[in-house]
């Protein structure tokens, strides 16, 4: 009766199947490395596709219209502000959004107006922003002193509750490349980055994290609990937590995931639920990447850092000493499978 | 925690489960009670705020225009707030809500909002001193402006531009006929409808007092109010430091202040006998505070007003003269006007949405975890109880709205709710694979897992609470439902969850490792060895499991694999290469 997932997860955390995360971690840094700087060269060389928030500029939307078109939005705006090139949006079946340069007040009024008779609807159902230039700016400057804060005060709680400053680290780099290849992946898709897509990004720093406390919670438990008893190089304890708690980031991911991608539909063909669709976008790249980076940079690097701490050294080499000695005593025993 | 095993403690967990139950019963009737107070006694209601982008209006976020460097303090931006708490009242729009958030200040005006408000919000406090050219009753015989005789429109013929060029601001050339006639014609009780009480710094001025009962003629600017540097009040002080009982309104000038104001009162102070002409007003958007006539030249830039001043007029005027001078002006940064209607889909996507991911969680977790999953189900309604009370409560009690933003954060909370149970049921499971029977691994995955739920949302909650001191506009809705969800969600893990699946490990269903229990025992590998007997000890020496070949290892039974794996050897986990 076990579905399949289960008996999968039975079988990583006996071992009887085990994925080599931390073995393989050359390969994965070199894939992570790749991605990275694409994230850094893609939004270099293709320019970042900011929102009107960051731009300024005025936006009007219209919504239960009946004939959903641009021309007629486009002549709205012409007739007020001749020179103006906007940028019309049909959103859904009956929605139009329309994008401009910084007007007036005045001209704000004309235009709403305008764009009222154009689509037949009473001038309170248009809708208005206008988003001065220093907006965007302001939200930025504010978006990357909560970064700073945040990751800051995360490193010395995490240290604190893991007992070691490398656990923290690990967890922090791992951090850092889910941001990159996040802001990465919404730039070479073209999305626009809007205040609300900042706000998905900056969530992505929770989700993230707390991935990795969970898992590794579980290397902390388990690298405790076999200490120098272990037959385990301290490589392998890690590999094994990683294993066992696979099933669950898998579950949690999905569950997290799941919620996001229904906002994200919904808010995608409804006009004016931008924030919605932005919020969600930025949170469901960041929940598939924050599990990812989990597994394949957080986990490995912390076994890296520690592996050079002389104990653990001595430890490892004991280990591998004396499974070389049980090999040699039963030669066609491949006792460990190499990587 | 008791010892898990041990039969004489059975009895143990179900008390403990019934008391947190009953703890969580508590809780959520006291909200329930809190709520029902304030829809009773506090003009509470049963339905969360909601913030403009779903109820239609207009926000308007103004930025402090600051020189670089500099910082608006809290002081400045609630007075900033005040004044323009009373601007917006006086135009008599219900509702508003004027805040600060981080150094903006955010006004939001739910309906629609006409231009003379936005204009009136927009406009900066700005002080001025102006001298009084000419002053006299108000002409207010038309309080109902319908009555009042139509303004005459200022002839053509009359000049607007002086014939003698004006040598200073008290000079009457500055009267032109024009002008004249637009103070004859001036309405106080129309002043502010019609914005006319508004002129350049070096234009004259024609307006009225606050209190529209006197019209004035006012020169140029003669003292720009940011060079005030305080405005204090207190009694009026003898030489000998005797108080008259008298109020007064001391004023502090800064150094360029000091020097202005000592040129003006010394040509005010020498037209004593011309009154109005000895009379200087202090103008507050483009109002007159009030217009001291000059008793003697000042040139310490500390002149004294006083006047017929209870306590609280001379506090208001110190404050008004303090606060309007701050060198803080405020630009628009952004203005949303939101229609009803496209507010009302956009709560109505927001909640689809909201469903949609809710059955979809609801489906992945029967299918993982199957009847175990209908815990997760009603921990997620408990925790959405909680969190509609809390959101209710909080908005009546704190001025809360819901916005868009903070709804995506409810939504996101689903999955993350939902995952601290998964790491709780995974624990669970691992014990069981361990060997444990199922009372025992409750209570063991619980106390390995609480730590771990501990943890990872103690870095959410640190997430939420760096997002809402640092955020701007949406982000703040966002986090807050975000950091809300957190807290609740440890309470629910802990006086529900847990609890349930004490209960739930007693029930025949679940103990027997029912295949449909999602705690099958049989399922998750595990083999039952006899109560209080899980896990070999390790004394399997290394050499001997060693010498096992792989194919031996795969018909081990899995404790005596699990016996390998603890010998260090057996597994084909990678090893450093």
């Amino acid at each position: 009766m076990a579905n399949r997932l289960t008996t999968f997860g039975n079988d990583l955390y006996t071992g009887k199947r085990s994925f080599n995360f931390v073995g393989g971690r050359r390969k994965w840094y070199l894939i992570a490395g790749i991605l990275l700087i694409l994230s850094v060269a893609i939004p270099l060389l293709r320019g970042v596709n900011f929102s009107i928030e960051f731009t300024g500029g005025s936006q009007f939307q219209i919504a239960g219209v009946e004939d959903a078109t641009a021309q007629p939005a486009v002549d709205a705006v012409h007739s007020v502000v001749p020179e103006s090139v906007p940028k019309v949006t049909v959103v859904g079946e009956s929605g139009v959004r329309v994008q401009t340069e910084q007007l007036t007040q005045e001209e704000s009024r004309e235009v709403t107006s305008a764009l009222a008779s154009a689509y037949d609807v009473p001038e309170g159902e248009v809708t208005s922003t206008f988003i001065g230039p220093s907006w965007g700016a302001d939200v930025t400057r504010q978006a990357l002193v909560g970064l700073v804060a945040f990751v800051l005060l995360a490193a010395i709680i995490m240290a604190l509750y893991f007992r070691t400053w490398k656990m923290s680290a690990a967890a922090i780099i791992a951090l850092m490349a889910d941001l990159v290849a996040t802001v990465g992946i919404y730039a070479a898709v073209g999305f626009e980055i809007s205040p609300a897509a900042m706000i998905g990004i900056l969530t992505i720093l929770s989700y993230s994290l707390y991935d990795t406390v969970v898992v590794f919670d579980k290397i902390r438990e388990n690298t405790a609990e076999d200490g120098q008893e272990s037959r385990r190089t301290f490589a392998e304890s890690v590999n094994l937590a990683v294993n066992q708690t696979l099933v669950r980031s898998i579950n949690t991911s999905v569950v997290a995931a799941l919620p996001v991608a229904a906002i994200l539909f919904i808010g995608a063909g409804v006009l004016g639920a931008d924030t919605l669709r932005d919020i969600s976008l930025a949170l469901l790249i960041g929940i598939l990447v924050g599990t990812w980076s989990t597994v394949f940079i957080a986990a490995p690097l912390y076994s890296q850092l520690r592996e050079g701490e002389p104990a653990i050294k001595r430890h490892d080499a004991k280990v591998l000493k004396e499974r070389e000695r049980a090999a040699g005593a039963s030669a066609d025993a491949p006792a460990v499978a190499s990587a | 925690m008791a010892a898990p095993t041990k039969r004489s403690s059975r009895p143990t967990p179900v008390r403990k489960a019934w008391r947190s139950l009953t703890w969580l019963g508590v809780i959520i009737a006291g909200l329930f009670a809190i709520n029902a107070a304030g829809v009773i006694w506090g003009g509470g209601s049963w339905t969360p705020k909601l913030a403009l982008d779903l109820e239609g209006g207009t926000q308007i976020i103004l930025a402090p225009q600051l020189e670089d460097g500099q910082t608006a303090s809290q002081e400045q931006l609630d007075q900033a707030v005040a004044i323009i708490r009373q601007r917006v009242d006086a135009s008599g729009v219900a509702e508003a809500e004027i805040n600060t958030e981080g150094s903006n200040v955010v006004v939001r005006i739910p309906g629609e909002l006409d231009e003379q408000t936005a204009a009136r919000i927009q406009s900066s406090a700005k002080l001025e001193l102006r001298p009084v050219l000419l002053a006299g009753g108000a002409t207010n015989e038309s309080i109902d402006p319908s009555a009042s005789p139509e303004p005459t429109e200022p002839a053509e013929e009359l000049s607007s531009t002086p014939t003698v060029e004006p040598t200073d601001g008290s000079d009457p050339n500055w009267v032109t006929p024009a002008l004249q006639a637009q103070y004859d014609d001036f309405n106080c009780a129309e002043m502010d409808e019609n914005a006319t009480n508004v002129a350049p710094a070096d234009e004259p001025l024609v307006t009225c007092d606050t209190t529209r009962t006197v019209k004035y003629l006012l020169g140029p600017v003669e003292v720009s109010g940011e060079h005030i540097v305080d405005a204090t009040n207190g009694m009026v002080q003898t030489s000998t430091g005797a108080t008259t009982g008298q109020w007064a309104v001391n004023i502090v000038f800064d150094d360029q202040g000091t020097e202005d104001f000592a040129e003006v009162s010394t040509r005010l102070y020498g037209l004593k006998d011309q009154a109005p002409r000895d009379q200087f007003a202090f103008v507050l958007d483009g109002a007159v505070l009030s217009a001291p006539s000059m008793n003697g030249i000042i040139t310490d830039g500390r002149p004294q007003i006083t006047g017929q001043f209870q306590q609280a007029d001379s506090k208001a005027l110190a404050d008004q003269l303090k606060f309007g001078a701050l060198p803080i002006s405020f630009t628009v940064q952004s203005t949303d006007t939101i229609s009803p209607t496209l507010g009302t889909s956009q709560l109505q996507s927001g909640l689809i949405a909201g469903l949609i991911g809710l059955i979809l969680v609801v489906i992945y977790t029967l299918f993982q975890y199957r009847a175990l999953g209908s815990v997760t189900i009603a921990s997620l309604i408990i925790a959405a109880v909680i969190t509609y009370l809390a959101i209710t409560i909080l908005s009546w009690y704190e001025g809360y709205r819901l916005s868009l933003a903070g709804i995506a954060g409810l939504i996101v909370a689903i999955g993350f709710t939902a995952d601290s149970f998964i790491v709780y049921f995974e624990r669970v499971r691992d014990e069981l694979r361990d060997g444990r029977p199922l009372v025992g691994a409750v209570e063991a995955g619980w106390k390995r897992a609480f730590r771990t739920v501990l943890a990872s949302k103690g870095v959410n909650l640190l997430a939420a609470v760096v997002l809402f001191i640092l955020a701007v506009g949406s982000v703040k809705g966002f986090a807050y439902t975000l950091g809300l969800t957190t807290v609740i969600d440890v309470i629910v893990v802990i006086l529900f969850t847990h609890p349930m699946l004490q209960l739930l490990a007693q029930t025949k269903f679940f103990s027997s490792g029912n295949p449909w229990s999602g705690l099958d025992p049989n399922a998750l590998g595990a083999v039952y060895r006899g109560r209080a007997e899980f896990r070999k000890p390790a004394t399997v020496p290394a050499r001997k499991v060693a010498s096992s070949s792989k194919e031996a290892q795969k018909r081990q039974t899995i404790a005596e694999r699990k016996a390998a794996v603890s010998a260090g050897v057996g597994s084909d986990e990678g090893k450093e290469s």
